[in-house]
C-alpha cells in the first residue's frame, strides 16, 4: 500500500518488487504442476535420492504457450488494432493533431522514441498501448476520450500509456499469458486422464513397476494426490494472479505518468472524469481489457462491486487509483520539483 | 581451476555491463542536451509565421509582439552561451503572454492557420519543458551512477565527469499560468 509520503519513484520501485514476486509465485506454480504430473508419468524419478529425467510435459506445456504467445507477441499490435477498427490520427484534424503533439511530448519525457498513435471511432472515452517494444509501440484513443479531455488530461492519460510501453507490460503480460496458458493445459490433460481412469490404472502400474525402489509407491500416491488438487485448484488460481499483475501494472502505470508529467493533477483529473463517463466499449474483448486505462468491458468499473469482483479485475478500481494520486498530488510535488528542472504546463 | 576462470569471467562480465551502462547513461545525458536545442530551434522558426498571423488581429498589442521578436532576435545572434540563455528565457516568457492575451481575441479562434500555430507554439513550449526534465532525469541516472558504489570505482577510473543539472531561472518560475485548453467542456 503506499504510504502518504510516497514519491513516485518510490511507488515505482515497490511496484517493480511486487509484480517480481508475484511473476516468482507463478513461475513456482506452473514448475510444481509440470514436474508433479513429471513425478506421475514417471518422466521424472527419484532414485537414491537423485532427480533424474526430463521433465517432458512442464517443456512440451511450456513449448505450446509460448508459440501460441509468439504468433500474438510479432502479430500483436496489428491484430489488437484490428480487432478494434483503430485508424491512423490525421494531422488535418485539429484535435487529433493535439493528440500527437501529447504523444510527442511524453514521448520526450520519457525519453523513449515517440510511438505510433491510433484512434477508434467510439464515444466511450479510452485509451490503450501495444507493441512488444518501444520501437514497435502503438498508443490508441477512443475518439471519446479526444473529444472530452483537455490538454492537461490527455498528458496524464498519455503518459500512462506511455508507461506501460517503457516498462515492457505488454512482454510482462504475454509471459503471464503464456503461463497461464501452460497451467490451463497441463490441468486439463489431468483431467481428462483421470477420466479415462487414468489414476486408478496408472497409480498400480506405477506402484509394481517402482517396488524395487522399495517404498517410493506410497510417495507416488502422495505426488499424484498433490498434483490432482494443484490440478483442479491452479487453473483458478493463475487466473488470479494474472490479474493481480495486471493491477499492479496499473498502479505501476499511473505513478510513471506522473514521473513524465511532473503533474499528478492531470491522470488525477482525467481518471476523475473516466469515473463520471465510463462506459463499455463495442469491440473490446477480453483478451486486450488489460492493456486500457480503464476497463473497457461491460459492467466494469463500479467500486462497490466487493472483495471478489475485484479479485477479478484487470484494472484495480477507479477508487484507490484516484487516492493514490491524491497522496502524490498532495506529498509528491516538492519531490517532483526537486527531480525536474523546469515543471511543463 | 574451473571456479577461479569462472569467477574471473563473471567479474570481467560485469565491469563491461557497468562501463557500457554508463557510456550509454552519459550519452542520453548529450542526446537530451540537443534535444533542447532543436525544441529552441523549432520555436525559432516558429515565430515569425506566428507574428505574421496574429498582427492584424492584435493591433493593441504591439508590444508584446515586439517583445518576443526581439528576444528572438537577441537568442539567434547571442555571442556566448549566458547571453542566449538569457534571451531564451525572455522569450519564453514573452511568449507565455502572447499566448495568454491571445485568449482575448476571440476571433481569432475562428482562423485555422491562427489555431494550428497556436498549437504547434503550445506543443514546442512544453517540448522544451520536457526536454529539460528528461536532460535533469538524465543527469539524475548518470550522476547517481558516478557517486554510488561499486560503479563509482569504474566511473572514477574512465573519467566520468557528472553533469550538470540544468536549472530554472526565477523569470521561468514567475510565468503566468495559462490555460491552453482547447476549449474543452470541463466538468
Amino acid at each position: 500500500m503506499a504510504e502518504p509520503h510516497d514519491s513516485f519513484w518510490e511507488l515505482e520501485r515497490k511496484n517493480r518488487r511486487e509484480t517480481a514476486l508475484l511473476v516468482l509465485v507463478f513461475i513456482m506454480l506452473f514448475t510444481a504442476l509440470g514436474c508433479g504430473l513429471d513425478f506421475i508419468f514417471g518422466n521424472l524419478r527419484i532414485i537414491d535420492g537423485q532427480i533424474t529425467g526430463a521433465p517432458l510435459l512442464t517443456v512440451i506445456a511450456l513449448v505450446i504457450g509460448s508459440i501460441q504467445s509468439l504468433l500474438s507477441y510479432f502479430g500483436g499490435a496489428a491484430l489488437v488494432l484490428a480487432s478494434v477498427h483503430a485508424r491512423p490520427l490525421l494531422p488535418d484534424s485539429p484535435k487529433e493533431q493535439t493528440v500527437l503533439d501529447v504523444v510527442g511530448e511524453m514521448a520526450l519525457a520519457a525519453r523513449m522514441p515517440a510511438p505510433r498513435a491510433y484512434i477508434i471511432d467510439d464515444a466511450a472515452p479510452n485509451a490503450f498501448a501495444t507493441g512488444r517494444d518501444p520501437q514497435h509501440s502503438v498508443i490508441c484513443v477512443t475518439r471519446g476520450l479526444v473529444d472530452e479531455m483537455d490538454r492537461e488530461e490527455l498528458q496524464g492519460v498519455i503518459g500512462h500509456e506511455m508507461a506501460h510501453v517503457r516498462d515492457y507490460d505488454i512482454r510482462t503480460m504475454m509471459m503471464i499469458a503464456v503461463l497461464v496458458g501452460g497451467i490451463a493445459m497441463l490441468a486439463d490433460f489431468v483431467y481428462r486422464w483421470s477420466w479415462f481412469g487414468g489414476f486408478g490404472a496408472r497409480g498400480g502400474d506405477r506402484g509394481g513397476r517402482d517396488s524395487s525402489d522399495g517404498g517410493s509407491g506410497n510417495a507416488g500416491a502422495l505426488i499424484a494426490i498433490a498434483v490432482f488438487v494443484l490440478a483442479a485448484l491452479a487453473p483458478i488460481f493463475s487466473q488470479l494472479l494474472a490479474m493481480a499483475v495486471s493491477r499492479q501494472r496499473e498502479y505501476l502505470a499511473d505513478a510513471a505518468s506522473v514521473e513524465f508529467t511532473r503533474n499528478p493533477r492531470a491522470l488525477l483529473r482525467a481518471l476523475e472524469r473516466l469515473a463520471q463517463t465510463e462506459s463499455p466499449l463495442k469491440n473490446a474483448s477480453r483478451g486486450i481489457a488489460h492493456l486500457f486505462i480503464v476497463n473497457p468491458l461491460e459492467g466494469a468499473g463500479d467500486d462497490d462491486e466487493g472483495f471478489f469482483a475485484n479479485l477479478l479485475s484487470t484494472h484495480p478500481p477507479l477508487g484507490k487509483r484516484i487516492a493514490r494520486l491524491r497522496a502524490l498530488a498532495g506529498e509528491g510535488g516538492p519531490d517532483a520539483a526537486a527531480a525536474a528542472g523546469a515543471t511543463p504546463a | 581451476m574451473m571456479v577461479v576462470l569462472i569467477v574471473l569471467i563473471v567479474i570481467a562480465v560485469y565491469l563491461v555491463s557497468v562501463y557500457n551502462s554508463l557510456v550509454r547513461v552519459r550519452n542520453e545525458v548529450d542526446n537530451s542536451w540537443r534535444q533542447i536545442d532543436v525544441q529552441l530551434k523549432r520555436r525559432h522558426d516558429l515565430i515569425p509565421n506566428l507574428v505574421e498571423a496574429v498582427k492584424g488581429y492584435m493591433q493593441f498589442e504591439r508590444d508584446t509582439l515586439t517583445q518576443v521578436v526581439e528576444a528572438r532576435g537577441r537568442a539567434i545572434s547571442a555571442p556566448d552561451q549566458a547571453s542566449r540563455v538569457a534571451a531564451e528565457n525572455q522569450l519564453t516568457a514573452g511568449l507565455g503572454r502572447l499566448l495568454a492575451v491571445m485568449e482575448n481575441y476571440p476571433q481569432l479562434k475562428s482562423d485555422q492557420n491562427v489555431m494550428q500555430l497556436q498549437e504547434q507554439l503550445t506543443t514546442t513550449e512544453n517540448q522544451i519543458a520536457f526536454s529539460r526534465q528528461a536532460y535533469n532525469d538524465a543527469v539524475l541516472s548518470l550522476n547517481n551512477r558516478i557517486q554510488t558504489f561499486p560503479s563509482n570505482l569504474i566511473a572514477n577510473n574512465f573519467g566520468f565527469k557528472p553533469a550538470e543539472y540544468f536549472k530554472a531561472t526565477p523569470e521561468d518560475q514567475a510565468l503566468p499560468k495559462v490555460d491552453l485548453s482547447l476549449g474543452a467542456p470541463r466538468a
